[in-house]
C-alpha cells in the first residue's frame, strides 16, 4: 500500500474541517476522517502481515523515496516495520476516541478539530519516516497544535502550562536537532539505513547520543525533564490530554528507540545512566502520584511512572526488554487515553476533578465509573489488560542482566506496582466508591459517543491483554532485526 | 486413557457467565442472573466430579502412582527462547482435589446467595463477580506455568477486592477492600521477584520443567542456583522464600494477615467462598504445587513451618477475644491455614516422609467444607439478627434448628472431635509434626485446644446463653436455598474424613498407609473435649465468668483483643513514615526543585534575552558602534593568537 495515504488523509480531513461550517459538519468530517484513518491502519496491518507471510524479510516494507532537497540531502523516505505499525495502530485508535469524546466541543470547534487532525498527521508522518530530517519535520508539526490546544481550550493556568509545555518540547526538539546534525555531518546522510550501514565512530556516538536521547527523552517524560507533563496534561482539554499522553509521549519513546539503534555503542555506554533515570522516574513518579489530589494530576504523574518503563526497557538493551518497551508504549497510550477520557467525562458532569469532592460516582454513573475502574486496573497491571503484558515483559527482560545494579533497578521498578495499587485504589475508593453527595446523585451517565470511545479503547486494551501473542508476532521480528545491529555493539564491548 | 479436554470447560463456564452477566446482567437479566450463575456453576461442578472420577478411579494409578498430566498447553507470551508464559491445564491429585473443593463450595455459595442476596440492587453484578472469582481460582489451580499461577493469582486478588467492596457505598467496605488488595499486592511483589529468580536460574517458567531441573542435584540449573548466594542465603532459598511471601499474603500468614479480618466487610456468602475455602488456601496450594522444589531446601521449609505455626497460635489467641462472629471465624481460618502451612513445612518428599504433605492437603479439603459451613451458618444468623456482634445473639437454637445443628457439626469438626472430618486431618497433621519437630507439635497441640475453646465460645454465645432480642417480623432461617447448602455441607463435614484421602493425594502420588493409634489420638482429643467443657461452663448460660477471666488476663487480654497492635504498626508505617517522609517530600521536591530548576532555566533565558535585547534597537549609530567595536575586538584577538 501507499504509506503516504496515512499523511495525505489527515491533511485532506484537516482541509475539509477548515472548509466546513458549524459543529455538526466539522465533527462529522473529523470523525469520518479518523475512521478512515483507522481503516487505513487496519489495512496496513493486514497487508504488512500478508507481505511478511509471503516471505518478505526486508527491514522496512512499503518503502518509497522522493528527494526533497539535494543539499543537504533530505529525502521524503518512508517505510514501516512492525514497531511503526504498532504505533500507527495506537495513534489511529486514540484519534478516533479523542474525536468522539470531543463531540460537543462548542467553542471554536472548527479550529479545535483542525488542530487535533493536524496533530495526528504529524504523528503518522513521524512514525513512517525513515529519513531523520523528515522525521524531525513531522515531530515539529505535532508540537505546535498542542500549544494552541492547551492555550485556547484549556483550563486552570492554561497559558503558563501551554508555554511550559511548548518551550520544553521545543527545547527537546532543539536537542534532537543537534543530535541529528551530528549524525548528518559524520555520515552525510539522514537515511537511517545509511547511518546503520556506514556506522558512526564510537567517539561521535558518545558525543551526540546524549543530545538526541535527552531530546526525545523530554517528549517521553524522562526524569528530570518530565515537569511539562503534569501541568500540561492538567490544563489540556480532554482530547488534547488523550493525544498528549497517548500519542505525543510515544513520539519520544519511539525516537529514543530509534536513536539507540543508530548509536548502539553510545547507548550501551550510557545505559547505566538511562537505567538510573528510568528507575527514578518509575518509583518517584509513583510516590508523587500518591500525593496528588486532582484526578488529572494523578494520571499525569502516573504517566511519568509508566513511561519510565519505556525508558527502562530501552535502557536495559536486550530484546525482551525492548519488546516490553514497545508494548508498554502502546499499552500506556491506550490506557492513559482511556483514563483521561473517563476523567473528562466525570469533570464535564461534576465540574470538579478534586478527588475529595467526588464520591460514590458508581451509583450515579455506572458506565463511566466502570471505565474509570478498568483504566485503573490496567494501570496497576492486572492480568488480562495490556499493562500486565507490557510490564512483565520489561521485568523479564531487565532481569536477564545479572549485574547487581540492574537487579536493583528491576526490584525497585517492581516495587512501583505496589505503590501504583495504592494510588489507584485511593482514587477509586474515594471518587468512585463510598457515599455519593446529593448534588452528584442525579447526574447522567455516558452518552453514546463517550461509550463508543471507551469501548474502542477498552477493546484495544483487552486484545493486547488477552492475546499478547498477536502483538508479539507483529513486533518481535522487527525488534530482532533492530537488535541484530545493537547486539553487535554490545558484544564488541 | 480418555481425553481430559472437557476440563477446559470447568473454568470457561464461569468466565462466560461473568462476561454475560457483566455486560447484560444489570439491564436484561436482573432477576434471572442468580439462576444463570448457579446453573453454569452446577455444570462446572458436575464436570469436576467427572474429572475426579476419571482421574482417580477410571484411569487410576500408572506404575503405582497417580501421574501428572498436562491436558493442554499453549504458549501465551514468549519472552525469549524457552522462557514463556504458557496457558494450560495440569491434572494431578491436588489439582483435581481443588477442582472438586472449589466448584462444590462455590456452588453451595451460589445457591445460598439466591436467598441471602435476594432483592439486592446489584444482584447481577454480585453473581458476575462470583463467577469471575470462581474462574480465576479454577485457572489458578490448573496452571502449568508459574507465571500462569501469578496471573490468576492477581485475578483472584482483584475479584476478592470487588467482592469485599461489594457494598461500595459503605466507607468501611471500601477501606477493607483497599486494604486486602494492597496487602496482598505487596506480598505478590515478593512472589513476582521469586518467579524472576527461579525463572532466571531454571531457564524456564514451566512448573514441570522447573521441578525437574531443581530436583536433579546434578543439573547445571540446580548447581547454579544453589551456589549463587545473596546476603548469605542461596538463591534457591531466596526464590522459594519470595514465592512463599506471595503465598503468605494470600493465605493471611503473619505478618501479612491484617487484611483478612477486615475482609469480613463483604457479603457473608463471599466470606464463605473466598475467605474460608478457596482463595486463602491459594498460598498453601502454591507451596504444595512447588513442593518438590521446596523439599530440596531445608531453610525455605523452616520458614514455612515457623510462619505457619506462629500464625496458627497467634490467630487462635486473638480469636478467643473477638466479639464479632465473622472476625472470630476469620481468625480461626488464619489459624487453620497455619496448620496446613506448618504441616507442609515439616514434610519431606515421597513415601512415608511425605505424611505432612498429605495431612496438609487433607486438612485443606476437610476445612473447606466445615469452614464454609460455619460462614454460611453465620450468614444465616446475621440475616436473622442483623448484627455481627455476639452480644446481639443468644438462644437462637429454637429459632433456627437446622442452622443450629449444622453449626454444631462444623464446630465439632473444627475442634477435631471424632468422627467428624476435622479430626482425621488434624490428627495426621499432629502426627507429622510429632515425628519431625516437638516444639511445633507442642504449639500445635495447645492451639488445637484453643481452637475448641473459641469455637464453642462462639457456638454457645450464638445458640445458648441469654435469649437474643429478635424483634419484629423475622423470617427464621430464610428460604430453602439457604437451608439446603447448610445441610449438604454438614453431611460433608461429617463424611469427608472417611474417603481414604491418603490413598489419593500424596507428595509423590503413590498413596501411603496411615496408622491411627489410640495413644497418639488420646491427648489431642481429650484436650479438645476439656476445652469444650470449659467453654460450656463459661458461655452456656449468661454469667460473670468470662468478664472475670478477661480481667484476670489483664494486659494480655487487651493486647489480644486489640489484635496485638499489628494494624497499628502498619498504620504507623504508612501514615507516619511512607506518606509524610517519602511521598510528600517527593511531591514537594518535584514541584519546587525539579520543576523549579526547569523554570529557572526558562527565567534565565528570559533574563539574558532581556539583557541583550537592547542590542537590536534599530538605531544605526549603535549598530555602527557594535560593528567597529567588534572589529577591534577581533583584531586584538587575532593579533594575540598570531603573536
Amino acid at each position: 500500500m501507499n504509506l503516504s495515504l496515512l499523511v495525505i488523509f489527515p491533511l485532506v480531513t484537516a482541509l475539509a474541517v477548515l472548509l466546513s461550517k458549524g459543529l455538526k459538519q466539522v465533527r462529522g468530517f473529523a470523525l469520518l476522517g479518523s475512521l478512515t484513518q483507522l481503516g487505513l491502519a487496519g489495512w496496513l496491518l493486514k497487508s504488512y502481515q500478508a507481505e511478511r507471510a509471503s516471505g518478505n524479510l526486508t527491514t522496512n516494507l512499503f518503502e518509497s523515496n522522493t528527494p526533497w532537497f539535494t543539499s543537504p540531502l533530505i529525502n521524503y523516505h518512508i517505510g514501516v516495520d512492525g514497531i511503526a505499525i504498532a504505533m500507527i495502530l495506537l495513534t489511529s485508535v486514540v484519534v478516533v476516541a479523542g474525536i468522539l469524546v470531543s463531540w460537543s466541543m462548542e467553542k471554536m470547534s472548527k479550529e479545535y478539530f483542525f488542530l487535533l487532525v493536524l496533530l495526528s498527521m504529524g504523528a503518522y508522518g513521524f512514525f513512517i519516516s525513515l529519513d531523520l530530517f523528515t522525521m524531525f519535520f513531522f515531530l515539529e508539526i505535532a508540537v505546535i497544535p498542542k500549544f494552541l490546544l492547551i492555550g485556547v481550550w484549556g483550563s486552570g493556568d492554561k497559558v503558563k502550562s501551554a508555554m511550559k509545555l511548548a518551550l520544553m518540547l521545543m527545547g527537546g526538539s532543539a536537542l534532537v536537532f543537534v543530535g541529528l546534525l551530528g549524525i548528518y555531518y559524520n555520515v552525510h546522510s539522514f537515511e537511517t539505513a545509511e547511518v546503520i550501514r556506514v556506522g558512526l565512530t564510537s567517539g561521535v556516538q558518545k558525543f551526540f547520543f546524549p543530545f538526541a536521547f535527552i531530546g526525545f527523552g523530554i517528549f517521553a517524560a524522562m526524569f528530570p525533564f518530565h515537569t511539562w507533563v503534569p501541568d500540561g496534561h492538567a490544563s489540556a482539554p480532554t482530547a488534547a490530554s488523550m493525544f498528549l499522553a497517548g500519542i505525543s509521549m510515544k513520539l519520544g519513546g519511539y525516537g529514543c528507540l530509534r536513536m539507540v539503534s543508530l548509536m548502539p555503542d553510545a547507548a550501551n555506554y550510557y545505559s547505566w545512566i538511562i537505567i538510573i533515570l528510568a528507575t527514578i522516574a518509575i518509583i518517584y513518579g509513583a510516590f508523587a502520584t500518591m500525593m496528588q489530589t486532582d484526578l488529572k494530576y494523578i494520571n499525569a504523574y502516573s504517566s511519568i511512572s509508566h513511561c519510565g518503563f519505556v525508558i527502562l526497557g530501552i535502557g536495559m538493551m536486550n530484546k525482551t526488554s525492548m519488546n516490553g518497551a514497545v508494548i508498554q508504549m502502546v499499552s500506556h497510550g491506550l490506557m492513559t487515553a482511556l483514563f483521561f477520557a473517563a476523567i473528562g467525562m466525570i469533570y464535564s458532569r461534576t465540574h470538579t476533578r478534586m478527588v475529595a469532592q467526588l464520591g460514590g460516582l458508581l451509583k450515579a454513573m455506572p458506565f463511566i465509573s466502570t471505565v474509570f475502574v478498568i483504566a485503573g486496573l490496567c494501570s496497576l497491571g492486572l492480568p488480562g489488560f495490556s499493562g500486565f503484558v507490557a510490564e512483565m515483559t520489561v521485568f523479564m527482560g531487565s532481569w536477564q542482566n545479572p549485574d547487581t545494579m540492574y537487579r536493583f533497578a528491576t526490584v525497585l521498578s517492581g516495587a512501583s506496582i505496589v505503590v501504583t495499587a495504592v494510588y489507584i485504589l485511593r482514587a477509586t475508593g474515594r471518587a468512585i466508591m463510598g457515599p455519593i453527595s446529593d448534588e452528584h446523585a442525579l447526574l447522567a451517565d455516558a452518552t453514546w459517543n463517550e461509550k463508543l470511545a471507551s469501548v474502542l479503547l477498552i477493546a484495544a486494551i483487552l486484545v493486547i491483554g488477552i492475546a499478547p501473542f498477536l502483538m508479539n508476532q507483529l513486533i518481535v521480528p522487527s525488534t530482532d532485526i533492530l537488535f541484530e545491529h545493537i547486539g553487535k555493539a554490545i558484544t564488541i564491548k | 486413557m480418555q481425553s481430559y479436554s472437557y476440563i477446559l470447560w470447568i473454568p470457561l463456564l464461569p468466565l462466560a457467565t461473568f462476561v454475560v452477566l457483566g455486560l447484560f446482567g444489570r439491564k436484561y437479566l436482573k432477576t434471572s442472573s442468580g439462576l444463570i450463575g448457579t446453573l453454569s456453576l452446577l455444570t462446572s461442578c458436575l464436570l469436576s466430579f467427572k474429572a475426579a472420577k476419571q482421574y482417580f478411579f477410571v484411569d487410576g494409578k500408572v506404575d503405582g502412582i497417580y501421574q501428572k498430566i498436562e491436558a493442554f498447553k499453549h504458549v501465551w507470551l514468549q519472552f525469549s527462547p524457552g522462557v514463556s508464559i504458557d496457558m494450560g491445564i495440569t491434572i494431578d491429585p491436588i489439582a483435581v482435589m481443588m477442582l472438586v473443593v472449589i466448584t462444590s463450595v462455590s456452588l453451595m455459595v451460589h445457591v445460598f446467595s439466591l436467598g441471602y442476596m435476594k432483592g439486592e440492587d446489584r444482584f447481577a453484578t454480585y453473581y458476575a463477580f462470583l463467577s469471575l472469582f470462581t474462574f480465576s481460582m479454577l485457572g489458578l489451580v490448573l496452571s502449568v506455568n508459574i507465571f500462569q499461577i501469578y496471573m490468576f493469582w492477581e485475578l483472584v486478588g482483584v475479584s476478592s477486592f470487588l467482592l469485599i467492596g461489594y457494598y461500595f457505598y459503605k466507607p468501611s467496605a471500601v477501606a477493607a477492600s483497599k486494604k486486602a488488595f494492597i496487602v496482598t499486592r505487596f506480598a505478590d511483589l515478593g512472589f513476582l521477584i521469586g518467579i524472576l529468580v527461579l525463572g532466571f536460574y531454571g531457564g524456564s517458567l514451566d512448573i514441570s520443567t522447573l521441578i525437574q531441573k531443581f530436583t536433579t542435584v546434578q543439573s547445571p540449573e540446580y548447581i547454579s542456583i544453589t551456589t549463587a548466594s545473596f546476603l548469605g542465603m542461596s538463591m534457591l532459598t531466596w526464590g522459594l522464600t519470595l514465592v512463599f511471601v506471595g503465598g503468605a499474603g494470600k493465605s493471611a500468614m503473619f505478618p501479612l494477615h491484617v487484611w483478612l479480618p477486615d475482609a469480613m466487610e463483604g457479603p457473608t456468602p463471599v466470606s464463605a467462598l473466598i475467605h474460608a475455602a478457596t482463595m486463602v488456601v491459594a498460598g498453601v496450594y502454591l507451596v504444595a504445587r512447588l513442593f518438590p522444589v521446596f523439599s530440596m531446601d531445608a531453610h525455605a521449609l523452616d520458614i514455612v513451618t515457623y510462619t505457619g505455626v506462629f500464625s496458627a497460635l497467634l490467630a487462635a489467641v486473638i480469636a478467643c477475644t473477638q466479639t464479632d462472629i465473622k472476625r472470630v471465624l476469620a481468625y480461626s481460618t488464619m489459624s487453620q491455614i497455619g496448620y496446613m502451612m506448618f504441616s507442609l513445612g515439616v514434610s519431606r518428599y515421597g513415601g512415608e516422609a511425605g505424611l505432612g504433605y498429605m495431612a496438609s492437603m487433607f486438612h485443606l479439603f476437610t476445612h473447606a467444607f466445615f469452614k464454609s459451613l460455619l460462614f454460611l451458618g453465620a450468614g444465616s444468623v446475621i440475616h436473622l439478627v442483623h448484627s455481627n456482634e455476639m452480644k446481639d445473639m443468644g438462644g437462637l437454637r429454637k429459632l433456627m434448628p437446622i442452622t443450629h445443628i449444622a453449626f454444631l457439626i462444623a464446630c465439632l469438626a473444627i475442634a477435631g472431635v471424632p468422627p467428624f472430618a476435622g479430626f482425621f486431618s488434624k490428627e495426621e497433621i499432629l502426627t507429622a509434626a510429632l515425628h519431625e519437630n516437638t516444639l511445633v507439635y507442642g504449639v500445635a497441640l495447645f492451639t488445637a485446644a484453643l481452637t475448641s475453646f473459641y469455637m464453642f465460645r462462639l457456638y454457645f454465645s450464638i445458640f445458648w446463653n441469654k435469649e437474643a432480642d429478635v424483634h419484629g417480623e423475622h423470617h427464621g432461617e430464610g428460604t430453602w436455598t439457604m437451608k439446603l447448602p447448610l445441610i449438604i455441607l454438614a453431611i460433608c463435614s461429617v463424611g469427608a474424613g472417611f474417603i481414604g484421602f491418603p490413598e489419593f493425594v500424596t507428595s509423590d502420588g503413590a498413596g501411603i498407609e496411615t496408622h491411627m493409634d489410640i495413644a497418639s489420638m488420646a491427648v489431642p482429643v481429650s484436650l479438645s473435649i476439656v476445652a469444650i467443657i470449659i467453654a460450656a461452663i463459661m458461655y452456656k448460660n449468661a454469667n460473670e465468668k468470662p468478664a472475670k477471666v478477661a480481667t484476670a488476663f489483664g494486659g494480655f487480654y487487651r493486647a489480644a483483643y486489640k489484635k496485638f497492635y499489628v494494624d497499628e504498626v502498619y498504620l504507623f508505617i504508612t501514615k507516619k513514615i511512607i506518606f509524610p517522609l517519602i511521598g510528600q517530600p517527593i511531591a514537594w521536591a518535584d514541584k519546587h526543585m525539579v520543576d523549579g530548576f526547569m523554570l529557572m532555566l526558562g527565567n534565565l533565558t528570559a533574563k539574558i534575552s532581556a539583557a541583550i535585547k537592547g542590542m537590536q534597537s534599530g538605531k544605526v549609530q549603535y549598530y555602527a558602534l557594535y560593528f567597529f567595536g567588534g572589529i577591534i575586538a577581533l583584531s586584538l584577538l587575532l593579533i594575540y593568537i598570531w603573536k
